[in-house]
């Protein structure tokens, strides 16, 4: 109910601000004093957030501040000694205190303190609503008045809407800014919590990965080595990359060079499909279809292949990767400029050796480029690993043998933990770090060689 | 690869380079073909891929969207439903009071044994003098459907006494039998049903009391463990629904606003060169790292419900504002400048031009781009786990601060089910779900890009 008077006294305070505003304006101009600066509507703006701000900016302070208030007085309502207990007990009867003034009661007998505390938190909570409102309402009216007056014919109302506006939308970009200092902070908080338990030597040059759960949540029981983890994702990645760039780099050859415009019209986008595919079908489908596959070849080649390992991950993985390699490549190739290409045709050359002698090596900084995002891509992917890749954290060479990657780590630590008691969960974050930096610099060094790139040729 | 004469160094005469060249011609052209075939055989191979890819979920998940009912003569025996009528509220009760007493009598009533109700309705229906257990004849029908009888007598208490024809599900099991996705030439102690329960399945299918028919509760069910036959998705629809609410209402005009700033309004500074960086680096940081910021930030710094729509949302939208913004800013970016020029030539402030001219242009692109974003976020897994979204949730969630999971999540709850056999065709039905709306989604994304461009 709160929500609702709150949001009728803003639209209220907002439609009246903009009234307000817009006839004293339009009165100015039909009296024709002077030429004015802005249009009526501004000037409505204007009033409408001098009116608006105030108000909201009560409403915020209420939000933060509200619960403790009303916290504060139930605790002086209560007798001493229930006042005195802590934890679970005196939340339970401050919910139930909270029940009884919400007027839906409580189930059971009723405590004497309790029906009188209720009764005068009922009282307390809607003068609280009642002051909010009108302090709200006040403040308002009082910015809409000042604002109203200043209004005249030379008044640059626009410019202070635009200002505010400007404001806005400054704003806004400074959340991507808040976002990565967000990422970077409670990566590095929590990490540096994980390294009060486990020294930073043990983690980054450890070879054994076995956290063990201690019941106790608090010693550091275990081993937390990176690197099984770290050789499962180099190896998963490896596999896929060799998967995806032999087969993206040539469908980008071919469609951009061979293939007739009919062809590429169907097959572009067709290709494409891959990469909006969610990646949890990836690792339903590596399950169920290309371990058991890869299986089956196994048995009748003679080689021990287990259907969850870091090929069935690495193959699907790689197939997700294609349309990143193939459409990136593709767009790079088309802005190697013409006149390179005729000029290698002119000199009689056919077209493999125009496109292997002169087109990819004029084209290579910028397939780098795509090259390295597809790698941090790769990196990054988490769901085919943790469905394909069996999730063994070991050192171990064959590619046909379960391994475990920092994705899968992370996802195994961490997932349903809400407090972050011990290393077992905070490890996560440590992980998450290790995974963060190495595919900030993967993305840093494409984004630059792609950059650098178009630049060359523009 | 090639070796020609071409990069050779400087000729001796005419006729000898020209020699050179018409020996080599015929392996030049080879390996042309080569090439141009190897090309040909990437495309086909990446065309491949998607067709079996969808084959096989397809191929996988149609047969689950057909499931079997038994079609059984209930009666609510008021032998063995012998609690009193329902408690009526009064006004000398408190709310919760009489809420106390309803679920007091509903208790009561969930203590009755609804199983052997079932079971004479399996009894009734099967042949004369069939030989076959209490836990045989349960195992015919779905066990949740003990439960949807009760919810069905406590919304209707009149039905005390009355005998009433349903449809209801059958287990798990017997789907998988009749549907032959359990091998049924299995010796007997490997099966999952006993002998005289698949000759009874076996019977009623012959005999019409068990149809295949289309099965709406994978849409309107939630999920189940104890019943697999009644696991539906949604509760995961519904989180995913209030997901998509919170991307859309809070990504696309934060994420426009903030490309309108970078692009029109931003001076060219060193900040702003970090905020662009910023953004392209943000665009590929992957998706999990988000979900570690949701975890600490949202759910262990502000404390906000675990498992909840909410969380996800917030979570979903971070990861999904640089795509909006870059692609914003691309759709601004190929707007004519003539048309700024004309506007501010014309007496428009700069707000005015952004607002008025440049900003409706680029409409079509701005709603293809948040219509992919938006794709893409539907489709997101790891980041959810890691904020709890994994969570069993046995009801549709009522508003974003309740427990739900997302339609994914439910694809990688489904697939480590122990009932393999049932749960692969139930996660590819899922997948279908799933793909099924982003394939609508971006369907909407090309038509109206189409229908707005030509207006333009």
């Amino acid at each position: 109910m709160n929500t609702w008077i709150i949001a009728a006294l803003l639209l209220v305070l907002l439609s009246l601000g903009y009234q307000m505003g817009w006839s004293k304006g339009r009165r100015l101009a039909v009296a024709g004093e002077g030429k004015l600066h802005s249009r009526p509507q501004y000037h409505g703006a204007r009033v409408a957030i001098w009116t608006l701000v105030p108000a909201v900016i009560v409403l915020i302070a209420w939000s933060v501040f509200g619960d403790a208030i009303s916290r504060a007085y139930i605790m002086s309502l209560l007798p001493a000694d229930v006042a005195s207990q802590t934890g679970p007990a005196l939340a339970t009867a401050i919910r139930r205190v909270r029940a009884i003034a919400s007027g839906f009661g409580v189930a059971g007998e009723l405590a004497p303190y309790e029906a009188e505390a209720g009764n005068a938190l009922r009282q307390f909570n809607l003068i609280v609503l009642l002051v909010v409102i009108a302090a709200a309402a006040a403040l308002g009216i009082a910015g809409l008045i000042y604002a109203r007056s200043r209004i005249s014919p030379r008044l640059r109302a626009r410019n202070e809407v635009e200002i505010a506006i400007r404001i806005l939308l400054l704003a806004c970009s400074a959340i991507a800014i808040l976002t990565t200092l967000g990422i970077v902070v409670s990566l590095l908080t929590e990490a540096v919590r994980f390294f009060t338990y486990v020294s930073p030597i043990d983690f980054f040059f450890g070879t054994v990965w076995n956290p063990a759960f201690s019941t106790t949540g608090n010693s550091a029981g275990g081993d937390y080595g990176l690197l099984p983890l770290l050789w499962g994702t180099i190896m998963v990645s490896g596999i896929a990359i060799l998967v995806a760039l032999p087969i993206g780099l040539l469908t980008a050859v071919y469609l951009n060079q061979y293939a007739p415009p009919r062809l590429r019209a169907v097959a572009k986008p067709i290709i494409e499909i891959l990469a909006g595919i969610p990646t949890i079908v990836y690792g339903f489908f590596a399950l169920v279809t290309v371990g058991p596959t890869l299986a089956a070849i196994g048995d009748t080649v003679g080689i021990d292949i287990r259907a969850t390992s870091a090929a069935t991950a690495g193959i699907v993985m790689g197939i997700m990767i294609i349309p990143f390699i193939s459409s990136l490549s593709d767009d790079i190739l088309s802005q190697v400029p013409r006149t390179m290409r005729d000029g290698s045709f002119g000199l009689g050359a056919t077209k493999s050796e125009t496109i292997i002698r002169v087109l990819v090596p004029a084209a290579l900084p910028g397939i780098v480029g795509a090259f390295l995002l597809a790698v941090s891509r790769a990196i990054g992917e988490t769901m085919i690993v943790v469905l394909a890749a069996g999730n063994s954290p070991v050192l171990r060479a064959n590619p046909f043998e379960p391994i475990s990657t920092v994705t899968v780590s992370i996802v195994n630590q961490l997932t349903g933990d809400s407090d972050f008691a011990g290393p077992q969960s905070l490890v996560a974050f440590a992980l998450g770090l290790t995974l963060f930096v190495m595919t900030l610099i993967l993305n840093v060094v494409a984004l630059y060689i792609v950059r650098r790139y178009r630049e060359q040729y523009e | 690869m090639t070796d020609t004469s071409l990069t050779g160094t400087a000729p001796r005469s005419e006729t000898s380079t020209t020699g050179k060249v018409r020996a080599s011609l015929g392996r030049r052209h080879r390996n042309e073909a080569i090439f141009r075939g190897l090309g040909l055989l990437a495309v086909l191979a990446a065309l491949g891929f998607v067709a079996i890819l969808f084959s096989t979920i397809i191929s996988k998940g149609l047969p689950a969207f057909q499931q079997a009912k038994v079609n059984l003569e209930v009666y609510f025996d008021p032998d063995i439903i012998d609690v009193g009528p329902p408690p009526e509220p009064s006004a000398a009760q408190s709310p919760a009071d009489y809420r106390a007493a309803e679920l007091a009598w509903q208790r009561q009533l969930a203590l009755l044994n609804w199983n052997s109700i079932v079971e004479t309705a399996v009894r009734e229906a099967a042949p004369e003098g069939f030989e076959i257990d209490t836990r045989q004849a349960l195992s015919i029908v779905e066990t949740s459907e003990r439960h949807t009888l009760r919810e069905r007598f406590v919304r209707a208490p009149g039905l005390l006494g009355q005998r009433v024809r349903l449809d209801l599900l059958a287990s798990a099991n017997v789907d998988n039998w009749l549907k032959g996705t359990i091998d049924r030439s299995l010796a007997d102690s490997r099966q999952q049903l006993s002998a005289p329960a698949r000759e009874l399945a076996d019977y009623f299918y012959a005999n019409g009391i068990i149809n295949m028919e289309f099965a709406w509760s994978i849409f309107t069910n939630v999920d189940s463990r104890a019943a697999p036959a009644a696991a539906g998705l949604a509760g995961a629809f519904m989180g995913s629904v209030y997901m998509m609410l919170i991307v859309i209402a809070l990504a696309v005009p934060i994420g426009v606003a903030s490309a309108i700033y970078l692009e029109e309004f931003a001076p060219k500074s060193r900040l702003t060169d970090l905020i662009e960086v910023n953004i392209n680096n943000l665009a590929a940081v992957p998706s999990i790292v988000f979900g570690l910021l949701g975890a600490a930030v949202f759910i262990n710094y502000f404390r906000l419900p675990l498992s909840a729509p909410i969380v996800g949302g917030l979570v979903l939208t971070l990861m999904t504002l640089p795509t909006i913004i870059i692609a914003t800013r691309g759709a601004l970016q190929g707007v004519p400048s003539s048309l700024r020029q004309a506007a501010l030539g014309m007496g428009a402030s700069r707000t005015q031009m952004v607002f008025h001219h440049v900003l409706p242009v680029t409409l079509p692109s701005i709603l293809t781009a948040t219509i992919i974003g938006v794709a893409q976020a539907l489709g997101e897994t790891a980041p959810l786990l890691l904020i709890g979204m994994n969570a069993f949730v046995a009801q549709i969630p009522s508003s974003p601060m309740d427990q739900a999971t997302a339609l994914p999540v439910q694809i990688f709850l489904w697939q480590g089910n122990e009932n393999r056999n049932f749960f692969e065709a139930r996660t590819s039905a899922a997948i279908m779900v799933l793909l099924g709306l982003m394939i609508v989604l971006n369907a909407i994304a090309v038509f109206l890009r189409s229908r707005l461009e030509r207006r333009a």
